[in-house]
Order: structure tokens, then sequence, then C-alpha cells
């Protein structure tokens, strides 16, 4: 068993060291689709974290089976019944937030963190350790969508998780929303913002130039 | 990294064994938490009448949600060619009505629809519709179901009028496969907003349209939603053919629910 240093940097590396968005550019998809509201980014982050650590645990834990010409296959069956899981979980716990997040949730099959996960980190690792990784970056995930979140749900509607923080205008209030950052593009200014900002406190993750 | 791994029968166990467990996982996921699942499905429907026949302000919670629509919904089925209200079709058998479900695909209780542009060949010969009331009893609203494909796959609305028969009030899709920010834009409030007060018919032919433009005072006509063309298409004809002969032409000349 890894000693708890490992672990720490297993399950906290991928928040600012190594983020799947912010380092890796992957998941970028899903990022940009369901972060206009807060509500909807949490149980978009909690479904990818669940998904991701348990996809990792079990091919982890069969690792020492799986024949490496069917690899590939074998992991996206194990992550796409895994997806279908938490898509029923929540259709019949929170109803409307499935409805919002529509075909994002099924799209967690094809999101590049859980199979690149899977492959490069599962396939080697035992399973304790694999199930911290995949916890690990599902959390740097989760980091990026939060912070996307509260910036544009705040931003652009005035609220946070349907609370009132700023009073909008066509409410009676004087905050005017912004417009642009309820459209699903805006998450490039911000991940790029984002990316310029972890990379200016960690400036050893800024590639060489070619 | 063994060389043993790779032999066939050995590659081919294993993929049976995981698909084997996994197809269990799933299968009892989707089993066991259908009930739940059936009666959000139902509530969400109830939640729908409701915001069509803009009654959802009444509403505070959950619970309020089946009060309300038991207080002030009632549910009147309709032989779509004659125009006239009939029986439940399913009465006693423990099921609700779905004209949607297999009534709508057995010889028996559908009709065959030539030429349809909605985008179905068969549709139910009973349709279950709602009708609003007030205090004193009489309709203030009907609620016609509506479906028609989209680009992705059928949709499926509440289409809410005026006693009048022909004056829209809302139109709300509940269920729909359209591209979200797209077509997905069907269900946008502010668009919703803007069948507020068109009409269905225009001296007794079906008139209404989804096109290019603002048609803020056009009564017959709605801008339709950029970049979502097919969708668009698909509301207007799904509209058109509801409101046509083979729809609800029938029902909505006889208005029924005045006598």
């Amino acid at each position: 068993m890894a000693d708890t240093k490992e672990m720490k940097k297993a399950l906290f590396g991928p928040i600012l060291d190594s983020n799947p968005i912010a380092l890796h550019i992957l998941g970028i998809c899903s990022a940009l689709a369901i972060t206009t509201k807060l509500e909807t980014a949490l149980v978009m982050s909690l479904a990818l974290t669940a998904v991701c650590a348990f996809s990792n645990l079990f091919i982890s834990l069969i690792r020492n089976h799986i024949p490496s010409s069917v690899r590939i296959i074998i992991q996206m069956t194990i992550i796409a019944s895994l997806v279908i899981v938490v898509d029923q979980i929540l259709k019949a716990y929170s109803y409307e937030i499935s409805k919002q997040l529509s075909v994002f949730v099924g799209l967690i099959i094809t999101n590049c963190i859980v199979m690149g996960r899977a492959e490069a980190y599962a396939m080697k690792s035992p399973p304790g350790m694999s199930f911290l990784d995949g916890l690990g970056n599902g959390l740097g995930y989760s980091f990026v969508l939060i912070i996307i979140g509260t910036i544009k749900e705040l931003a652009g509607f005035g609220t946070l998780l349907g609370f009132e923080i700023l009073p909008l205008v066509t409410n009676g209030g004087w905050y005017q929303g912004n417009g642009l950052l309820i459209l699903p593009f805006s998450s490039f200014f911000l991940i790029g913002g984002l990316i310029w900002f972890i990379r200016t406190i960690r400036p050893e993750q800024v590639e060489p130039k070619e | 990294m063994s060389a043993k791994k790779e032999t066939l029968g050995k590659t081919v166990g294993v993929v049976v064994a995981v698909c084997l467990v996994c197809s269990i996982i799933v299968s009892g996921a989707a089993v066991g938490l259908r009930e739940l699942q059936q009666t959000n499905a139902a509530l969400d429907k109830q939640s729908n009448i409701l915001t069509a026949a803009g009654l959802l302000s009444e509403v505070k919670t959950k619970e309020d949600i089946a009060i309300v629509y038991d207080a002030k919904v009632e549910e009147r089925f309709v032989n779509l060619e004659t125009g006239e209200y009939v029986a439940n079709p399913a009465e006693g058998e423990g099921k609700p009505y779905d004209m949607y479900g297999r009534v709508s695909k057995a010889a028996a209780t559908s009709t065959k629809i030539e030429g349809s542009p909605a985008g179905f060949s068969r549709r139910a010969n009973i349709a279950n519709i709602y009708l609003i009331k007030d205090e004193s009893g009489s309709v203030t609203r009907i609620i016609l179901p509506v479906h028609g494909s989209g680009l992705w796959d059928l949709m499926y609305g509440f289409l809410a009028l005026d006693a009048d028969g022909q004056t829209i009030r809302e139109l709300i899709y509940y269920q729909h496969k359209e591209t979200p920010g797209l077509g997905g834009e069907i269900q946008n409030p502010d668009w919703q907003k803007k069948w507020d007060g068109k009409q269905l018919f225009n001296n007794g032919s079906v008139a209404i349209e989804v096109n290019k433009g603002d048609n803020k005072d056009d009564l017959y006509a709605v801008d339709a939603l950029s970049g979502a063309t097919l969708t668009s298409n698909g509301v207007e004809n799904s509209l058109q053919f509801w409101a046509g002969e083979n729809g609800f032409g029938a029902y909505l000349k006889k208005q029924s629910w005045k006598s």
C-alpha cells in the first residue's frame, strides 16, 4: 500500500498541480455546456467524480485480467454501465436536474478525463490508489466547474443556486445581467482566464516554447 | 504482462464476464428505480399541464401540484374523428390512458395518417385532453396534447387555448431531444411567451405559422428559432396537423366544452 504522501498527491494533486481541465485541457465540452447554473455544475461534478472514481476502481481490480487487445472496449463497457446507473439515479431522485443535464450525463461516457485516467492510471496501479486518483481527478474537474458555474450564474442571472444575490433590473433591482456569460461559449474566456491564473502561481505548468 | 493473457479463450471469457456483470448492474438499477422515475414523470406531466393552464403561480411546494391539479383540471377523452367526448378507454385497466403508447400503434385503436408532415404514421383515435375550470365550473382553458417530429425525435407538448377554441395562450414542450441551446430553445420562456394571443384559425381554416421575422403584430405567425429551422418547421407542422381535420379540428369546431 502506498504511503500517505503518495495518497495525498493522488487525491489533491489533480486540483491545482495537474488539473485535468486546466493542465491537460480535457473534458472541455461539458465544462462549456452545463456551467450556466451552479446547481447543474454541482450535480455534473458529483456525477463525473463518482463515475471516474468507481470506473478507476473496477478497472484497476480486474486490470491483470484485461486482455490488452480489447482493453479499451472493456474500459468503455464499465464506464458506460456506471454512467447509465448514475443517469437512472438522477432520474429517480432529482428529475428536474436530470432534465436540464439532458444528454450531458450520457456524454460522461466519452469524457476524456474518465477514459484518460482509466487508461493512464488504473491499468497500472492498485485499486486503492486508482480510486483516489479517480476521486482526485473528479475533484479537479469539479473545482473548475464550480468556479466557472459560480461566476456565470452570479454575473449572468444575479443568483447563486437560485437565490437572488444581485437583484436584476427586470425584477426591480439594480443589476443588469450579463447576457454574454449565460451563453455556453463564454466558458472559453473563463477557463482561459483560470488557466492563466493557475500558470501564474504554478509557472512550471507553462509549456516550453517550441 | 504475461504472454498467456492473450489466448482467444481468455479474451472471450473476460469480455463475456464483464458484459454479464455490467448488464446485471444496469438492469438492476433500471428495474429498482423504475417506480420512483414513473412517479417523477407523472408529477412532471401534471406540473406541465398546470404551466400550460397558467396555474403554476398557485403552486408553492411539490405537494401543491397534485392538490391544484385535482381541484382545477379535468381530464376528458375525445374521439378525434367525431370531436365528441367518450368514456375513458382505459377504464378499469389500472393504468392511465396513454395516447402515445401501444394505443397509437394497434390497428383497432389508431388511424393511419397518409403523408403527414408531422412525422408519425399513425395516431390514436382517442385523445386525452384537459379542461381547466374556474370556481363556477365553466371552462377557462382547453389543453390539447400535441406532438410531432423535430430535428432528432418526436417532440411532445401541450397547447393551451382559450375557451373560444382558437386563441393560443401557451405552447409548452415537456419532452423532446432537440439540441440544447438551438432547438432546445422551444422551452425558453421568452419564446413560449410569443405564443400568447396568437390565433390558430383564420376564417375557419388553420392559419398558424412559424416563420422568420418579428411577427409581433401578426396574429397568425410566431418568430422561428434562429439556428433551429428544422425544429421550428417541426413545431409548425405539428400544430397545423393537430389543429387540422386529422387532429382536433372536429373537436374545436364542435366546441363540446361549452355545453
